[in-house]
Order: structure tokens, then C-alpha cells, then sequence
């Protein structure tokens, strides 16, 4: 943006003289009138007093948070005012008080007792001197000249590339702030039940298979059987390995602090049992439920939001995060809101207890989309 | 200090006031041992008794209930097909003490969520058609307090039921019905009622026999122990205090942001207003000064 | 350049120091003895004016704010322990005792139920963060709608978009340090976001998490951004945006005395000083009583971050609120081609509409000096009415921001209202197109109309309420000329010209230098200049004020005549 730096004042109004586009003369500065603190010495005192009161009162404030902070409990037992912490409302309202009141002083005593004369500063414009300005421009021409970097385009062009190098270094230090994505977001631990794996047991190695993955209650961490839903149920699951690793041949280590985190950011289920008659199975899916139980990934397909607050009677699951509501009766299909996928379903069957298992590991990513996304490659793609 | 509560703070089941303590106590003596005579069958010299409750809430029900329900409790379609009054052959007692109990039944209008108002039954009646609706089929019963009464729990075994139920909670309920049990939003309308402050028996029955558009959660899906688990979590968070002071309703960053603008922001803004104003000017002089 | 003299000190100067000052002015020599400080006051005089008004004290909120946050961030960083590292929770508060959590949560536990004011702290900050952002808006709104932006002080405009841009991401990663259940919902949601941007999204989210979501490296690295990398940025810039408020010295009202020359006011040693610096206490203390009085993210009853976990009601503060709801009511729209996936569902709210408004924020000097052609210095305020278009165009971003605000709400705003979420969401879908373009037009035609007020209270006088009986039956109310002061106020403004792209081609159909791109440029430039100014009202000119005046006086007498004359029996007008 080229600046022209001939200042003409924004309007005129220069006392006395009426520009002609002016329609009236600025009047210039009012007279100034004492305020009834400057003239009369009772209100002057009065004022005095007032502010020294302010500062009183706050110095009280000030001993009362000490006295607050020595006498409430809090911990385990804590002091209470009408229901609310003790401690917390005495030591905010009297640290509170006490600077407000510091503050009210300072104005109250800015405004009626200090001078309080308007003053009038002249302003100059933001630019520098002409000779200034010239002098600094020559300084630079001249240097840049002295440098050459004009006539030695080899220099510059070696030189910027030098330097726009530099940015690699910047980025590749990045590199170790995590591992590189893999295909971890294609799987859930669900996947870990069924498999076929080599033990060594008593100094022979054998093949073991590891049980169907049972579906747990979540926070109780029981597993559930078929039996024990009734029509209407509502189960906020999670894969039984979370909470007895042993029986999958999983290390405790391996589910526990933030790795149990990470899988139950893939793995959380949501089990629902509706009368068999208004579930209509997708097609391919028709095995996936348990007489009327199905089975749905609880992280929601918008941003990843954990999903549960389910319509009973119309089986609708609304996302309490952006309000993305999926169809369970319908194979998790969007019927409102921002999700842009269904609800991925996990096909589920009963094991020799009678207990509800994942068949396999969910059929596509779960949770929110990303780029390398692939539709083509989930194994059910979406009957439309 | 005669203001302060020592033991306010204290996290206990002792902090309810005694009379209602007594009062919840009657109550809950009352109705479960009427109701235990009213279920049980095998005992011939109670049979009398508990089919002159079942007659007395047949006739209940035929005045306050018939005309949504049935005559027989067997449900109303509309004209076009919809349910006009659902069918309350399988519904249980339980399903009747919790709507009947919170007010939720009779409903003003129908079509509507039902919502909690004034209690129109008494105790007796309220438990004479529980008692007629349980004997059209099958359903859960009316729960026994000590299956949902936190009080019935030894101090040591409270605080392990908090803290059980507490997570309990929050896996299942919370993202209905709030972190403090104030409630929230349900797809077209519907919303999830606030639980704080709710009788626990009503919970119990809630979560047992799903009123409105909530989920069931049998005993098969929580366990009736860890139901009173998350009872016991309620019944803390009713009862603690708030450490931070008030609550705004506990709606989360909503209700915080606006305490933030208009409290905040609307005050800050006022005192602006007051350092930059004009202060009063007279026109009179300063003795003998001459300006 | 002749400097005006238009007002010089309307008073006399202070008497005689007394006492005291001998004692501070002994103080001074003692230090300059050895700093040399008086030196330093030349270029930076004590006596520097700051013009009284209100709503120059908003960007004083901000920064006050931003020292509570200073000082209460340094109290809570001596207790919290920023890992993500599992423990088994045995502190005060006895419904999470026994509960697995990272050492954060645990140790923001610690700060609030085993520290005592620790609790108060972390209130304090959160609340104090929550206005720091509130008074940088309000800030900008100010500037905005009184011109204020305008030459010299572009840069500072932009300065001050960054400085809400930072404060909004300072707020964020302050907010998810605890590592609590909503706020980890919010974190979660960030990894989606992350996650939906194309290409490089999932190693963004890798790289950022320290592996798969969540790992254990978030917090530690939100803590560093949020303690040190953010605040210095912040500090740096909020020092250059003040440096700046005092070399190119405050704007002002127009007013008596006032010009683009001076600036008129009370001087910062000692007026400014008290009341800026009791401002400080009066914003720290109001902090206080809302940390101290108002319950802020509890996060105990929100409990330890869980994945599988969530609560209704999950928003984020208040600043993040816009996008949130952005995201809440775009339709379902994720395009998967070539096996890819783009989610529009979640770039459009996030990834483009804030960093398209910052920019459009950034461009409005530069868009507004580019249509107006106009490189002059502004020091003199205008008022929101004498820039209908200006102004129209800030109310309708402020009602798209609103809008989607509210979107951010809509299930709190069910279930107060008791409507249906569904039909707020459809209704604030075409609300946030309409809306901003209602409001433009609305905000436009109104100032317009205020313009016109202010006109016919200039060259007709003021209404005095007292309507006069004519002796043969008509009514008319009586107007009085406005004072010379009040008249001068209305009249201290620019006369705005249309830009007209002539000279784009000759009569001959020669093309002007430039060429075509310059022609179509000054097309759109006279496009807009007529919007921003065709329609709006003009000061009249000396000669029109004063034929309009003698009008008015004339129809004044006119009408005491009546008075005297007829039934109203008032008196002379010379009593108002």
C-alpha cells in the first residue's frame, strides 16, 4: 500500500477561521469550571475522608482474608457458608473487596481531588522528518548497492536457497514428536479376540486360539449374557479384555494408564435390545444381531464425540457434542445433524456360555473420518 | 463462627435432616409393608387383602386412567393408528409407583413428554393401582429400600459406593442427564429431566422400568447393586456443597459464560463508565481566588 | 506542516509543589543521578494526555486481565504437575478417591480441595480468561465502529487480531491442561478436526498426541504452549500494540477545541495514572468476587478424562462457542473420491470459516482505505451512524458470530425454552445466511436514518415537546436552536465523495494505463464506493446552515406570536 504523506488535516476547524466547507467555526476549548471539591473546603474534606474510608475498608477486607485463610477448612471437611465452600467465597470476596476498594479510592480521588485540568498535547504525524526519512532510504540504497546483491543474482539465488533449506531441519526435528499413523486407526482391540496365536506352555510351544472377545459392562466390568437384556436395554459396553487381559492373552500393561485410554477411544460400545420386529438389518448384517441385541461403535462419526443418549422408543442415538443422530434400528444410518457416516456396527453372536462376543472386529474405521479414509476398502460397504 | 457448619462439608449420609430421614424411614416401612403384603401370594391369609387393594385400584383406574389406557389397562390407538395411550398390561408396579408417584401420570395432555408435577394420588391410592396394574401382567415390582436407600449403607460402605456409582454414572447417564443431573436435550423436543434432588426410590424405579423415551436398565444391564451404587452418587452430589460457590444451575460453560459477560464484562463496563464520566462542575468560585 | 493552536490549557497550572511532591522529587533526583531517567521522559513526556471516554477503557479491561492471568498462572504453576502419568487418586475429595487418573487431574484435585485459595486460583484465572477475551472483543468492536482503525493505525488493528487469535488458543489449551472429562471431550474433538484436515491430518494428529489418541504427551505439550510459548507471543505483541497507543497518541472525540492536531484531556501523571491503575484493582477484584462467588468447571463432578465417557451439555468456553456451533449446524456433507476423504462437515466450520474471518478482520482498513482513496491521517472519532456501511458491515458479521454462537447452545437453549433441537438447528441454518444480510441492510437504512436526525436537529433545532396552539386551530410543536457546541460536534466530520472511475478509458477508447484489470478494478471501486457513501447524509454547508436557521428563527417568532396571541398563555420562549 503506497502511503502519500502529504498531511492535510481529515477537516479543518482551525480556531476562528471558517474553512468554507465548514458550516460552523470550532468553538475552542470550553471554560473550565471548578468542581464543588475545588471551591469549597467542607466538600474538599468531605471527599478527603471518603477516599481514606475506601481505603479503610479494603485495609479491613485485607486483615478478614487473612483471618479467612488462617480459620476455614477445606480438604475433606470442608467449612460451608448456606452450601457453598467456605473458604473459597470468604477469601474471593474479601480479596475481592479489598482491591475494588483500593480501586474506587484511587478514581474516587482522581476524580474529585486530584488536578483535573484538561490539557491539550499537540500530535505529529506518525512518519518521520523528510531528512529523516531520506537519509535512512539512502543509507539502505547505499548499502544494498555496497552488498551487490543486485548484480550477482548467483549469490542471492544460492544465498535464499541456503536459507529457505533451513526450514528442513526445523521440520524434520518434528519428526519424533510421535509415531506415524499406520493403519492404527483401522483397527480396535475387538479385533484381539478370535485370533490364533503361538504360547510356549510348559516348554513347548503350542497354538493356542484365543476366545471370541466378550462384550463387558462398562465401569462394572462384568461380561453380559444374551439373557440378561431386556427389551428396552440401553448398555454402555466395552470389550471384556479391558478388564481380564488374562483371558485373552493380553499383557495387563498393554490395557492399563493411557493405552487403555487409546483403545477405549476405539473400542467403546453401545448395546441395545429392541424387539426383533423393528430392527431392519443392513444387508450382509443379517447375523450381525442377537435376537434383537445389536451392537454400535459409541464414538460418534462426526468428531469423535462418545455417543449415548438413545431414544427408547424410536431407537434414535443423539451425539450430545453437535446433535448427529443415527437410526440403531437402521444400521446406525444419519438422520440428522452433521455426522457425515453411520454409526460403524459391530456384528456380534453368543458363545458357548450364552454370552454376548464380538464375531470379529469392527468392519470399517471407527470414529471421526480422515483423509486417507478409504470406502472401497470397508469390508460392508453401505448397501446404497 | 456461629455461622459455620463443621460437619457440613462432610461427604455423609448423616447430613439429611432427621425428620425427613424419619419421614423417608415411615414411608419406606409403610409402602414396602404394604406392598410386601400386597405381593405376597403364597401367604392365604394376605390374598384377602391384597385383592381388595387390587379391586380398589381397578376402580382408581377405571375414573383417572381408563380413558388413555383402557378399561383393562390393554392401551387406546387413535383413529389413524397411533398410540394414543400405550398398553399397561406389562408395565409392573414399579412403572406406576414412579409415574404416578412423580405426577408424571395423570398427564395434562397427551402427546407431550410427561413431565414431573404435583402429586395427585395419595401413598394408599398410589400403591392400590400399582397394586391393579401389577395383576393385568408382568413387570418389575416396586423396589424395597434397601435395595435403593443410600441410608441403609454403613459409613465406610457409602464411601465406596460413591465412589462406584460415581463412574457408573458417568459411563451411563451422564451424557442424558448432565454431570450434576441437571438434565439436556433429546432429538425433536425431547428432553432428559433433572435428577437432582429426585427421591431415590424414583430413580430406581427410572432406570429399572424406562419412563418416556428412556433406555431400560434391568437388573441383567446394571445390577441392582451398582444401581444403588449410583444412588449413593447422587445422593453426594445433592448433598455436598459447592465448593466453588453457586452453581449457575450446573449447566456447564454455558450458563459460565454468560455470568462472564454479564456479570464480568457488564460491570467492568459500568465502572469504565464511571472513571471516565464527567464529574459535577459548579459555577461558583473559590473564595478570593480569582480564576 | 503549521500546527493548529486551536485550544491551549483551558486553566491555570497547579500551584506551588508541596511537601510532598519536594520528597518525590528528591526521590527522582536521586534516581536520575544515576539513570539518567529524566532523559528518557522527553520523548515520553509524564504529562502525555489521555482523552476521557469510556470506551477507551475496554482495551484497559484486556490488559488488566491479562496481568490477573499472569499472576494467578504463576500461582497455579507452583502446584500443578503437568503429566499424563496414571495414578490412583487419594486426596480430599472423597467421590474420586480410589479412581484412576492422570497426575494432572489429580494435582488440579490437589489445587482445589488440599491448597487453600487454591480453588479461588484456578476460578480466578478461568474467569479472568473468559474476560480477557470478552474486552479484546468489545475492544475491537470500539475500534472498528469509530473509525479508529483508519491511518496510522492499521498496524495496531492487526496486532490486536492477533492477539484474540492467540488468546482464544491460550484459552483452549488452558482449559484442557486439567484433563478432566469435558474438557478432554473438547480435546478429543480437536483430534477430529486435526484428523479431517486433508493430507497431512492423521500424522497431525499423531505428531501432536505423541502417537494414537489420547497418549500420555498432550498435556505436557499443552502446558508448555500454554505457560510459555503463547504468553511470551502474547507479551511481546500486547507491549508493541501499547507502544503503539502511545507514539501515535490516542484518538479522540471531536469536540470543542478538539482537532486531527491535538488531543485534548487529562494527563496520564497524574489523572491517567490513578485511574488506570485503580482500574487495575477494580478489574482484579472483580475477578475475585466472581471467583469467589461463582462456581466455575468443577471439575470434580466432571471426573478423570475417559474416552467412553461424556456429559449433555458439552460445550467449550464461551470463545470457542461460534465455530462449535458452526459445526453443530452444517449439514452432513464428507465427500470420499479417489479414495479420500474429505470432511466438509467439519473444514467448513473449522478449518475455513475462523481463519476466513480473522482474515476478512485483518482486511477491513485495508479494504475500506483501498474504496475511499483515502490516505489521510485520523485522529478524530466517528460515530457509528456517520459510517452507515461501516457499521452495517461489523453488525453483520456480529450476527453471523451471534448466530452461530447460539447454535453452540442449541440444547441449552431446548431445554430452557422447551423447543425442539431439530428445528433449531434447521431455523439457524438459514439464519446464519439470512441474518448477517437482514442486519446489513437494517443496520445501514437506521444509521441513515439517525444521520437524518442529527440533521434536521442542525439546521431546524431540537424538539422541546411543547406544542403550540394556533389561533385558528393547528398544532405545531416548537423547536429550538441546539447550542453552538453541540451544533460544531455534529458538524466535525468529513464531506464523503463517490468515487467516480474516470479517466478508465478516453473519449478516443483508448485504454488508461493499467489496462483492463485497473479498469474493472476502479469499476468495483466505484461499485462500492457509492454503497459506502451515495446514500448518506452530508453536513450542510456554512450557506445552508445559515439560511435554515434563519428559517428557523423566523418561524420561531412566527410561532411566540401565536403564543402571546392565541390561547396558550406560557410566556415568552426565552424561559426554555
Amino acid at each position: 500500500m503506497t502511503d502519500s504523506h502529504e498531511i492535510e488535516p481529515a477537516h479543518g476547524g482551525h480556531h476562528g477561521e471558517l474553512v468554507p466547507d465548514e458550516p460552523i467555526a470550532n468553538p475552542g476549548m470550553p471554560e473550565h469550571l471548578p468542581r464543588p471539591t475545588d471551591v469549597d473546603p467542607k466538600k474538599e474534606k468531605r471527599a478527603e475522608l471518603q477516599v481514606a474510608a475506601f481505603f479503610g475498608l479494603s485495609a479491613i477486607c485485607t486483615v478478614l482474608f487473612a483471618v479467612a485463610y488462617f480459620t476455614l477448612d477445606i480438604g475433606s471437611n470442608w467449612h460451608t457458608f448456606g452450601g457453598v465452600g467456605a473458604s473459597t467465597v470468604a477469601l474471593g470476596a474479601t480479596l475481592g473487596l479489598s482491591m475494588l476498594f483500593i480501586g474506587i479510592a484511587i478514581i474516587h480521588w482522581a476524580r474529585k481531588l486530584m488536578g483535573d485540568h484538561e490539557i491539550v498535547e499537540m500530535r505529529h504525524p506518525a512518519y518521520s522528518e523528510e531528512v529523516d526519512r531520506v537519509r535512512a532510504l539512502d543509507d539502505l540504497k547505499i548499502g544494498f548497492e555496497e552488498t551487490g546483491i543486485a548484480r550477482r543474482p548467483l549469490i542471492r539465488n544460492s544465498a535464499l536457497g541456503a536459507l529457505a533449506l533451513l526450514g528442513v531441519p526445523a521440520v524434520v526435528l518434528l519428526r519424533d514428536l510421535g509415531t506415524l499413523p499406520g493403519d492404527a486407526l483401522e483397527h480396535t482391540i475387538w479385533g484381539q479376540g478370535g485370533r490364533k496365536i503361538k504360547i510356549i506352555e510348559d516348554g513347548k510351544e503350542v497354538e493356542v486360539e484365543v476366545p471370541l472377545m466378550r462384550i463387558a459392562r462398562d465401569a462394572i466390568g462384568t461380561p453380559i449374557l444374551a439373557s440378561d437384556l431386556e427389551i428396552g436395554d440401553l448398555v454402555n459396553a466395552q470389550p471384556e479384555v479391558l478388564f481380564n487381559p488374562g483371558r485373552y492373552y493380553v499383557e495387563p500393561a498393554d490395557v492399563h494408564g493411557h493405552e487403555l485410554q487409546t483403545h477405549k477411544s476405539k473400542a467403546s460400545l453401545i448395546l441395545l435390545r429392541m424387539e426383533p420386529r423393528d430392527l431392519k438389518p443392513g444387508k450382509g448384517r443379517e447375523d450381525w444381531d442377537v435376537n434383537g441385541i445389536v451392537a454400535y461403535s459409541k464414538i460418534c462419526t462426526h468428531v469423535g464425540c462418545p455417543i449415548s443418549l438413545n431414544e427408547r422408543t424410536t431407537h434414535h442415538l443423539l451425539c450430545p457434542c453437535h446433535q448427529s443422530t443415527f437410526d440403531l434400528a437402521d444400521s446406525g444410518r444419519v438422520v440428522f445433524g452433521p455426522a457425515g457416516r453411520p454409526l460403524p456396527q459391530l456384528p456380534i453372536a453368543v458363545d458357548e456360555q450364552g454370552y454376548l462376543v464380538a464375531q470379529s472386529d469392527f468392519t470399517e474405521p471407527v470414529g471421526p473420518s480422515y483423509w486417507e479414509r478409504d470406502y472401497e476398502r470397508d469390508r460392508f460397504a453401505e448397501d446404497d | 463462627m456461629r455461622l459455620l457448619n463443621r460437619s457440613a462439608g462432610r461427604l455423609s449420609r448423616h447430613r439429611r435432616g432427621p425428620i425427613a430421614g424419619l419421614v423417608v424411614l415411615l414411608l419406606g416401612l409403610l409402602l414396602t409393608g404394604g406392598l410386601y403384603a400386597a405381593f405376597a401370594p403364597a401367604q392365604a391369609d394376605s390374598a384377602a387383602s391384597q385383592e381388595e387393594l387390587v379391586k380398589e385400584g381397578r376402580e382408581l383406574f377405571l375414573v383417572g386412567c381408563a380413558f388413555c389406557h383402557g378399561q383393562n389397562g390393554e392401551g387406546v390407538l387413535t383413529q389413524s393408528g397411533d398410540q394414543y395411550g400405550p398398553a399397561l398390561t406389562d408395565v409392573g408396579a414399579a412403572s406406576v409407583d414412579f409415574q404416578v408417584g412423580t405426577g408424571r401420570m395423570p398427564m395434562s395432555t397427551p402427546g407431550n413428554q410427561a413431565q414431573r408435577k404435583e402429586v395427585v394420588y395419595s401413598d394408599a391410592e398410589i400403591a392400590a393401582l400399582s397394586a391393579y396394574v401389577a395383576s393385568l401382567g408382568t413387570g418389575p415390582a416396586i423396589p424395597d429400600a434397601e435395595m435403593y436407600d443410600p441410608a441403609t449403607l454403613s459409613d465406610e460402605e457409602y464411601d465406596e459406593y460413591v465412589t462406584r456409582g460415581g463412574q457408573i454414572f458417568l459411563a451411563n447417564c451422564t451424557a442424558c442427564h448432565n454431570f450434576e443431573g441437571s438434565g439436556g436435550a433429546m432429538p425433536r423436543g425431547g428432553f432428559a429431566p433433572k435428577i437432582r434432588g429426585v427421591d431415590p426410590k424414583h430413580i430406581y424405579e427410572a432406570m429399572l422400568t424406562g419412563p418416556q423415551s428412556m433406555d431400560t436398565f434391568s437388573d441383567g444391564n446394571i445390577p441392582p447393586d451398582d444401581k444403588k451404587a449410583i444412588i449413593a452418587y447422587l445422593d453426594t452430589l445433592n448433598e455436598q456443597p459447592s465448593y466453588g460457590g453457586l452453581t449457575l444451575g450446573g449447566l456447564g460453560p454455558v450458563s459460565e459464560g454468560l455470568i462472564a459477560w454479564l456479570v464480568g464484562m457488564g460491570g467492568l463496563v459500568a465502572f469504565a463508565v464511571w472513571i471516565a464520566a464527567q464529574t459535577t462542575r459548579t459555577s461558583k468560585k473559590k473564595d478570593g481566588a480569582d480564576a | 506542516m503549521k500546527t493548529s493552536d486551536v485550544a491551549s490549557t483551558n486553566g491555570s497550572e497547579p500551584a506551588t509543589p508541596k511537601r510532598g511532591a519536594k520528597t518525590a522529587g528528591a526521590v527522582a533526583t536521586w534516581a536520575d543521578d544515576r539513570l539518567g531517567l529524566a532523559k528518557a521522559t522527553k520523548g515520553l513526556s509524564l504529562r502525555k494526555v489521555f482523552p476521557d471516554h469510556w470506551s477507551f477503557m475496554l482495551g484497559e479491561i484486556a490488559l488488566w486481565s491479562f496481568v490477573v492471568l499472569l499472576l494467578t498462572g504463576v500461582f497455579l504453576t507452583l502446584f500443578f504437575d503437568p503429566s499424563m502419568a496414571e495414578v490412583t487418586y487419594n486426596g480430599s475429595y472423597d467421590p474420586l478417591r480410589g479412581v484412576e487418573m492422570s497426575r494432572a487431574m489429580a494435582s488440579t484435585l490437589e489445587i482445589s480441595f488440599d491448597v487453600r485459595g487454591g480453588l479461588l486460583m484456578r476460578q480466578m484465572h478461568h474467569w479472568a480468561a473468559m474476560i480477557f477475551i470478552a474486552a479484546m472483543m468489545i475492544h475491537l468492536l470500539r475500534v472498528y465502529l469509530t473509525g479508529a482503525f483508519r491511518k496510522p493505525r492499521e498496524i495496531n488493528w492487526i496486532i490486536g487480531c492477533l492477539l484474540l487469535l492467540l488468546g482464544t488458543i491460550e484459552g483452549f489449551t488452558g482449559y484442557s491442561l486439567p484433563d478432566d472429562l469435558l474438557s478432554g471431550t473438547g480435546v478429543r474433538a480437536a483430534d477430529g478436526f486435526m484428523k479431517a484436515s486433508p493430507v497431512i491430518g492423521t500424522y497431525m494428529s499423531f505428531f501432536l498426541f505423541g502417537g494414537e489418541f489420547p497418549g500420555d504427551q498432550i498435556i505436557p505439550r499443552f502446558y508448555a504452549i500454554h505457560i510459555l510459548l503463547i504468553p511470551g507471543i502474547l507479551l511481546a505483541l500486547i507491549t508493541a500494540h501499547l507502544i503503539l497507543v502511545v507514539y501515535h497518541k490516542h484518538t479522540q472525540w471531536p469536540g470543542p477545541g478538539k482537532t486531527e492536531e491535538n488531543v485534548v484531556g487529562p494527563p496520564l501523571m497524574p489523572i491517567y495514572m490513578a485511574k488506570a491503575g485503580g482500574f487495575f484493582f477494580i478489574v482484579f477484584g472483580m475477578t475475585a468476587l466472581l471467583g469467589g462467588l461463582f462456581s466455575l468447571n468443577p471439575v470434580w463432578k466432571y471426573g478423570p478424562y475417559d474416552p467412553s465417557k461424556v456429559t449433555a451439555g458439552s460445550q467449550p468456553d464461551w470463545y470457542m462457542g461460534w465455530p462449535d456451533g458452526l459445526l453443530r449446524i452444517i449439514p452432513p456433507w464428507e465427500t470420499h473420491i479417489f479414495g479420500v476423504t474429505l470432511s466438509w462437515n467439519i473444514m467448513l466450520p473449522i478449518l475455513i470459516a475462523p481463519p476466513l474471518l480473522l482474515m476478512v478482520l485483518i482486511a477491513l482498513p485495508f479494504l475500506e482505505s483501498w474504496i475511499t482513496g483515502d490516505k489521510r491521517e485520523h485522529h478524530l472519532l466517528q460515530r457509528p451512524r456517520n459510517a452507515p456501511t461501516r457499521t452495517a458491515v461489523m453488525a453483520a458479521l456480529i450476527t453471523f458470530y451471534g448466530l452461530s454462537w447460539a447454535a453452540g447452545g442449541n440444547d441449552i437453549i431446548a431445554i430452557k425454552l422447551h423447543l425442539s433441537i431439530n428445528q433449531i438447528t434447521y431455523f439457524l441454518r438459514g439464519a446464519v445466511i439470512i441474518g448477517p444480510i437482514l442486519a446489513f441492510i437494517i443496520t445501514r437504512r437506521w444509521c441513515i436514518s439517525l444521520q437524518r436526525h442529527d440533521e434536521a436537529k442542525l439546521l431546524h433545532g431540537y424538539e422541546t415537546g411543547v406544542i403550540v396552539r394556533s389561533p385558528d386551530g393547528g398544532y405545531a410543536e416548537k423547536h429550538l436552536p441546539i447550542s453552538e457546541e453541540a451544533a460544531y460536534v455534529l458538524t466535525a466530520r468529513d464531506r464523503e465523495e463517490v468515487y467516480s472511475p474516470n479517466g478508465t478509458s478516453d473519449d478516443s477508447g483508448v485504454a488508461a494505463p493499467g489496462g483492463r484489470r485497473a479498469a474493472i478494478a476502479g469499476k468495483v471501486r466505484g461499485k462500492l464506493s457509492a454503497l459506502m457513501f451515495a446514500d448518506n447524509v452530508q453536513k450542510p454547508t456554512a450557506e445552508e446552515l445559515h439560511e435554515s436557521q434563519h428559517h428557523a428563527e423566523h418561524e420561531l417568532h412566527e410561532l411566540e406570536h401565536q403564543i402571546s396571541a392565541g390561547p396558550n398563555k406560557h410566556g415568552p420562549s426565552s424561559d426554555h
